[in-house]
């Protein structure tokens, strides 16, 4: 067997395993599902109204607005609830047993990472169709739909390698709030409840930097039928994608040592 | 412990209340966090929904001291949230059981569990208060309003613990603490927390917030930034922190009577 093959058949057993997991056990599925809806209803349903405020110029509507940033947040936590159930599987000696056994261990993060891709697809559908019942409005072609899916998965793969490297290096439970609070901060460092021109203070000079900001606005743009940003998008989640590569192997590598 | 049974109600309640204030203490985690995240939450909410002010009709031109009234909520849930942890940990590890063997009241029990909550919530509003002036939020209502703002502060916490302290007698688990904490948040997502009820767009949104309590504690306290002295705003908020307080703690008396009986 080539070493492709035993990566290929490690990375799908971890998969299938962790994807029969999520969902035969309602505790590991329900917040994956529930905390994007509540958000979604809370922040499309309550602040509406400033889509009346000068200025805001996204045409498609609010609720299409946010549901551009409920696809970018709930595919990154996705990805940090993945690394919740990586330190699990440390803390009830799971993941250890994995190691010996499997031929080539940068399998087991990747079979991590399709688990949340396939979670991160599933919650995006309930979402939309959400979305659709309360008359969002979707201005983009079924190609736009591709592409705002296709950053979704690349988003869900960072943050699942983010959170990887440090259940692997931690090797617990109680890392949660390190895998979670970086991410979430991050997400609300960028222009989460109007266009960045709207944005005021000193979190306006950060969400100019912040990498979550393109991805929001290519999301958006994507929605509206006007896509844009696209390049700096993806040399961002690329930029990310290579940084979270290196610190998941770091990870593993910590993981091999502890034994 | 032999100084707390031989002691009279006051003082049983002091050294129990000194005991949970101790034990937030020296675990930083449990006072940081709690403090750190609304004022987190509030610095990106006052520069993100900040274009919110120019929306005609909106109650203020700065959204900072209109949303400077969430992080008090937040505070008040996060020490409900703590105090009906530590109360779950001393079932779990038996030092209810043990303090049941004593002659100390249930009432005594009661209120000493809920001085760390009280105390918990008394740093952070005065802390959320200085910071949220200190980062130019202006008090309408002047330096008495402040004073009241920290009591209407208080009752709400007393509130919320009081629901986390019936939780954690009835449940007996800190899962159980914990399992409530979402709903809380639904609660405070789902009023006016963040938008004036009279802008929200959307009817059935605007329909639940008004039906919320959780909206009018905040257009209590956000009454005293913005607007200065509002009666009928501060009535509604003492009258429903009152009510919950009441109904809670009678049932957390219930629930500790039945938990005691069964020890």
């Amino acid at each position: 067997m080539s070493a492709l093959a035993r990566t290929r058949s490690v990375a799908l057993a971890v998969a299938w395993r962790s994807i029969h997991n999520a969902f035969s056990n309602k505790a590991i599925l329900l917040p994956s599902l529930l905390f994007p809806l509540f958000f979604f209803i809370a922040f499309a349903g309550g602040l509406s109204g400033i889509r009346n405020a000068p200025d805001f110029d996204y045409r498609s509507g609010y609720t299409t607005f946010q549901f551009a940033f409920i696809c970018i947040q709930a595919s990154a936590f996705g990805g940090v609830f993945t690394g919740f159930a990586i330190a699990a599987d440390f803390e009830f000696g799971f993941a250890r047993r994995l190691l010996l056994a499997a031929p080539n261990r940068a399998g087991i993060v990747i079979g991590y990472m399709l688990s949340a891709m396939v979670r991160a697809v599933f919650v995006l559908t309930v979402v939309f169709c959400a979305g659709l019942v309360s008359g969002m409005r979707v201005d983009g072609s079924l190609g736009h739909l591709l592409g705002l899916l296709a950053l979704a998965l690349a988003v869900s793969a960072t943050a699942t390698l983010w959170a990887a490297g440090i259940a692997m290096r931690l090797r617990t439970m109680q890392a949660g709030p390190v895998m979670q609070m970086p991410v979430f901060i991050a997400l609300f460092l960028a222009p989460v409840f109007v266009p960045l021109h709207l944005v005021a203070g000193w979190v306006h000079d950060v969400a100019r930097y912040n990498p979550f900001t393109a991805l929001l606005e290519a999301a958006r743009g994507f929605m509206a039928g006007e896509p844009t940003k696209i390049g700096l998008s993806a040399a961002c989640l690329a930029a990310l994608f290579a940084l979270t590569v290196l610190w998941a192997r770091g990870g593993l590598r910590s993981a091999e040592r502890a034994g | 412990m032999t100084a707390l049974v031989h002691s009279a109600w006051p003082a049983q309640v002091g050294l129990l209340s000194g005991r949970a204030i101790k034990r937030i203490l020296r675990n930083p985690a449990q006072m940081i966090f709690p403090i750190a995240f609304p004022l987190v939450l509030l610095a990106v909410n006052a520069a993100g929904l900040d274009a919110a002010t120019r929306l005609p009709g909106f109650p203020t031109a700065s959204y900072l001291d209109f949303a400077l009234a969430v992080p008090f909520m937040q505070g008040a849930l996060f020490a409900a949230l703590n105090g009906g942890q530590d109360l779950a940990r001393d079932i779990e590890g038996g030092f209810l059981d043990r303090l049941a063997m004593t002659p100390i009241g249930g009432a005594a029990l009661l209120a000493g569990q809920l001085g760390g909550a009280l105390f918990m919530g008394l740093v952070s509003a005065i802390l959320y208060l200085v910071v949220g002036i200190a980062f130019g939020a202006g008090i309408a209502s002047g330096a008495g309003g402040a004073l009241v703002l920290v009591l209407l502060a208080l009752a709400i916490s007393f509130a919320f613990a009081c629901f986390g302290t019936f939780v954690a007698l009835r449940a007996g688990t800190g899962e159980a603490v914990q399992g409530f904490f979402p709903l809380f948040f639904v609660l405070l997502f789902l009023s006016s927390a963040f938008f004036p009820r009279d802008l929200i767009e959307q009817e059935w949104f605007r329909i639940i917030a008004t039906y919320n309590p959780v909206s009018y504690m905040v257009e209590g306290i956000r009454s005293l930034v913005i607007s200065g002295w509002d009666g009928q705003a501060l009535a509604q908020a003492f009258a429903i922190a009152a009510i919950a307080t009441v109904g809670f703690l009678a049932l957390s008396a219930r629930a500790l009577r039945t938990r005691l009986v069964r020890t």
